[in-house]
């Protein structure tokens, strides 16, 4: 049996998994100062009397990553970066204490100038000074060549007790934002340490002895021990537990749009044959862009507790929320409200609702009930606006080559799967606007917890040879080699599949039925003069996000 | 969080599968390095900065500026589609206010390409430049459109398509054509009858460094702008001056193409030519694209950056500072007196000449009739024979031609004959006939 735990910002939501299907399910307040506490309530919740032992995976997202970017409360760190050519480094200062020091190398990895060690070491003790315990190395194109960041590492070794290094947390070129996703690692190691500990010794405690899973924000999952290596990866795991949470309900070969409407925001993300689209280059979470690996979802600020409010004869909603809705003892009147007039939303106080509306239909001159149906019709139709519009952004990524230009894939959402609250009373009047087939997803209040429970491990691993400088690297995984002149794609693919493939497990994942495919494999001939000097290959391999297989449940 | 001082716009389309043949210097690996250098600078995550997917031209969009031998398609491949197609998309972007300035990074270029194609010249099919001014003309009634070519070549295919249109001022800086391809560029050639002095040659000393090039931009480019006062600035932004270049001798650097691009302050730059993938490319872009953004471009240095060695002498200076006198002067010549100087005073006028297409090996000879006009650009026919048995007659009327231009213009395409195609370009309908 699983347990999945969808930690969210205002609930927790919890499901216990069988072979047949979810067996058991509850809903927490979620106390952020306390984070542990909730997912304890959470697993007691659906546990009741069933053998702890019978557990045998438990995957959670948290919103801890999250939190500490949105509310600053990340523990110091001291950044040293080494940039060369290019922009001036200390346009991307960030956290407390952040050191330029001198060396540089360039795109091919060959080093331009030594790497300052006494620089090093006095920014090492400038940091120090300040009382800080946890530091971020980075250097542009590490990911080339890691060799500077490793020399800093050397060093840095017994002065700190947090140490990250830019060049293991992807294989992406990007260096501001690998500053900046060295930082939240760093920063978040402690919050996230402590977190992880107490997980463990309450399950313990419990007799739950299953692996403990987290989720990422591409809907893969990681173990625990692995997430502290890199735990910002965790950013952003409540939108794509949502999405995995649609995946067992997507039709295979088409593709779909994923809307999941809560209170105050409604998240969308795109599905193409039950695969989620990801984010070119990582997520950004509260202005931070970093490399971590994110599928791609977009969150506006409508849902079913949005103020409405209007401005001369026009509705407005959103994007405040003021509290809950009329009929909950809400202050404003809402599209709960409106779903309450019209006898689409049960419990609550109907007669308050009713009042609210009327209001708001004699300003805009319109009988309580028809404003109650343009409310519900208007949110739909924005609703859809912003998720056309999510997709034109996605066909128009730029392209690199003309096989991509002349036959690149051009999404088409087919259906939609809804899902949150007012996921079955919206899903017909969303599919009406969008002119597509809709539905809401089974279970759709906790269709996300379902997704976490589900969810497969993933990874992605960039293998780089250049033979004519003689080198094979993946810089993330800390492989490094001499290639002979020989070395072809197929070996540069064979390596990056068996990469993959050991770093997934390494992280968790299920051996059996581990699915690796090449993400991207570019070769270029490099000429110098009139002949050819070598190849520079360039291949990067992943386990696809999706879910494991678990009896009958998908 | 980092922001752009203005709006830019940027479309980068390497054509990572594409190349005219593998050891070819524009070839899959030009614009490897370059965009290493750019992701890895993390430049299209600058606020204000925002990248953009080509579009694809269309052969309407080519046939404004081109007669094609027989066809589009027939000279081109579905790479200069998109490499045209990236200049349109900056035009297109600036013009619907998304953008404040733009900067086409593409490849194949278009600099060489003139009015009538039969195949290849320099690397070149179809004039990216002109097929976004084109458009940039006649769907948005763009009226003065001043181009700077900054590439080490001279560009004479644009300065081939505007050669008779006052509207349209191209000035080229290169590398003195006695000592470089396409082997023009010369003083001498100031624009047809009806445009005199509206194309600015300026042909540089090999060796000439950041001194001497950013003296001429200041003491000549910029003048004659403010003059000219187009309502546009296009640069055709080579970047084969640079000192590491493989086939061209200047000295130019990434911090002299930056200041370049700052002070001349251009609405859109299409990359033309650069070979030095490596060493050059990557610190050329990154600068380019940081002065337009308006931000600190001071550190992009190439690894082995050293302004001592690269200054010009002292000799080449005066020389410099002595053509950039004379091209002022000719320049306050422009129009009928400085026409009537060089071409007399004729109601038509004609020339003749052959043209080589070195990529593709072709000849070509050329009669050309002109209408001397004071109302407009002038109608003009092409009479166009290749040694691959083509002989075609062009007639091209132009934008805003006047009712005799326009009158000679059809006559001449009805009257065309002993030719295997005709074809009419009636610029003033915004139109392209074949027969
Ligand atoms: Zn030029
Ligand atoms: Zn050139
Ligand atoms: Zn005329």
């Amino acid at each position: 049996m699983i347990i999945g735990l969808d930690v969210g910002g205002t609930h927790t939501d919890v499901v216990l998994l069988g072979p047949e299907g979810v067996l058991a399910r509850t809903k927490e307040v979620t106390d952020q100062e306390n984070l542990v506490d909730t997912v304890l309530r959470g697993v007691d919740g659906v546990l009741g009397d069933i053998d702890p032992g019978k557990i045998t995976r438990v995957v959670l997202s948290t919103t801890l990553t999250t939190n500490s970017v949105i509310r600053n409360t990340l523990t110091p760190v001291g950044m040293v970066v080494a940039a060369g050519p290019g922009m001036d480094p200390k346009l991307h200062a960030i956290g407390s204490s952040f050191h330029v020091v001198k060396g540089a190398l360039d795109h091919r990895g060959a080093e331009i100038a030594a790497l300052d060690k006494e620089a090093v070491k006095k920014a090492f003790a400038l940091i120090r000074e300040k009382g800080i315990r946890a530091i971020g190395l980075v250097t542009k194109f590490s990911v080339r060549n890691p060799s500077h960041e490793e020399a800093m590492e050397k060093a840095a070794k017994g002065l700190f007790d947090t140490v990250f290094c830019g060049h293991r947390l992807s294989g992406v070129l990007n260096f501001p934002r690998r500053i900046a996703s060295c930082w939240l690692n760093a920063g978040v190691h402690d919050a996230f340490f402590s977190f992880s500990q107490a997980v463990k010794e309450a399950f313990r405690a419990r007799g739950i002895i299953a692996p403990v899973h987290v989720l990422k924000a591409d809907g893969g999952t990681f173990s625990l021990d692995a997430a502290l290596e890199c735990p910002g990866e965790t950013v952003l795991s409540g939108p794509s537990a949502s999405v995995m949470g649609a995946i067992p309900h997507s039709p295979s070969a088409k593709d779909v749009l994923v809307l999941d409407i809560g209170g105050t925001t409604t998240d969308m993300a795109v599905l193409i044959d039950k695969v989620p689209v990801l984010e070119p280059l990582g997520a950004e979470v509260g202005g931070v862009k970093t490399l971590f690996r994110a599928l791609k979802s977009v969150s506006i600020g409508l849902g079913g507790d949005s103020e409405l409010t209007r401005k001369g004869k026009e509705l407005l909603i959103g994007p405040d929320r003021k509290g809950p809705a009329l009929c909950l003892g809400g202050p404003v009147p809402t599209p709960t409200d409106a779903m309450a007039v019209l006898g689409l939303f049960e419990g609550g106080d109907r007669a308050a609702a009713f009042k609210g509306m009327e209001t708001l239909g004699r300003d805009l001159g319109m009988e309580t009930e028809a404003v109650s149906r343009f409310v519900l019709k208007s949110l739909c139709e924005k609703i859809r606006d912003a998720a056309f519009a999510m997709v034109e952004g996605i066909n128009a990524r730029p392209v690199y080559t003309l096989h991509e230009m002349l036959e690149g894939y051009v999404v088409k959402p087919e259906a939609l799967l809804v899902m949150g609250g007012p996921a079955a009373v919206l899903a017909p009047g969303l599919g009406e606007a969008c002119g597509l087939e809709s539905r809401a997803v089974p279970d759709w209040g906790v269709a996300n917890a379902i997704g976490a429970a589900l969810a497969r491990t993933t990874c992605a691993v960039t293998v780089l040879a250049d033979t004519q400088r003689g080198f094979v690297r993946a810089p993330e995984e800390g492989y490094s080699a001499e290639a002979p002149i020989a070395f072809n794609m197929d070996d540069a693919i064979a390596l990056a599949k068996k990469l993959v493939r050991e770093k997934a497990l390494r992280l968790g994942a299920d051996a059996k039925g581990l699915e690796v495919e090449v993400l991207e494999a570019q070769e270029f001939s490099m000429m110098r003069g009139y002949r050819r000097a070598g190849r520079n290959i360039r291949v990067r391999a992943q386990v696809k996000p999706g879910l494991i297989r678990n009896g009958g449940v998908i | 969080m980092l922001k752009a001082k203005s709006r830019i716009g940027l479309v980068f389309f390497p054509a990572f599968d594409w190349a005219i043949d593998p050891s070819h210097p524009e070839r899959e690996e030009r614009l490897l390095y370059t965009q290493d250098q750019i992701f890895e600078e993390g430049l299209m995550d600058i606020e204000g900065i925002q990248e953009f997917k080509p579009d694809l031209v269309t052969d309407q969009d080519i046939q404004r500026a081109h007669f094609c031998v027989p066809d589009e398609s027939t000279v081109t491949t579905s790479s200069h589609y998109v490499s045209a197609g990236g200049a349109k998309t900056m035009a297109r972007e600036l013009m619907e206010g998304h953008i404040e300035k733009g900067f086409a990074l593409v490849r194949p270029p278009g600099h060489h390409a003139m009015r009538v194609v039969h195949g290849g010249r320099g690397f070149c099919n179809i004039n990216i430049e002109a097929i976004m001014v084109e458009y940039l003309r006649s769907q948005w009634g763009v009226k003065r459109i001043a181009i700077v070519d900054t590439d080490c070549h001279h560009g004479d295919g644009t300065q081939d398509i505007y050669w008779h249109d006052p509207d349209v001022l191209f000035i080229s800086l290169h590398q003195d054509g006695r000592t470089l391809y396409p082997g023009s560029g010369f003083m001498e050639e100031l624009g047809g009858p009806n445009a005199a002095g509206y194309t600015v040659n300026i042909p540089l000393p090999p060796h000439t460094s950041e001194e001497g090039y950013l003296y001429t931009v200041e003491n000549a480019v910029m003048p004659i702008l403010d003059d000219f006062k187009p309502d546009l600035i296009i640069n055709s932004a080579g970047q084969d001056n640079h000192y590491t270049d493989p086939i061209t001798n200047m000295n130019f650097t990434a911090q002299g193409y930056a200041k370049l691009t700052e002070i001349l302050n251009p609405h859109i730059a299409v990359l033309e030519g650069g070979y030095s993938i490596e060493a050059a490319l990557p610190y050329v872009n990154a600068g380019i694209i940081l002065a337009m953004a308006g931000l600190d471009y001071s550190h992009v240095l190439e690894p082995d950056y050293n302004p001592a060695v690269l200054k010009e002498s002292k000799d080449t200076l005066q020389y410099i500072h002595k053509l950039c006198d004379r091209v002022m002067d000719q320049w306050s010549r422009r129009g009928p007196e400085l026409s009537q100087k060089v071409f007399g005073k004729k109601e038509f006028h004609e020339r003749s000449r052959s043209i080589m297409y070195d990529t593709d090996g072709i000849y070509e000879g050329q009669k050309e009739i002109l209408r001397s006009c004071s109302d407009c650009a002038g109608s003009f026919r092409i009479e166009s024979k290749s040694d691959r048995d083509w002989r075609i007659i062009g007639v091209h009327i132009p934008l805003n031609a006047c009712p005799a231009c326009k009158a000679q213009g059809e006559e001449w395409y009805e009257n065309a004959s002993g030719a295997d195609k005709a074809y009419l370009q009636d610029r003033s309908r915004d139109l392209y006939l074949k027969k």
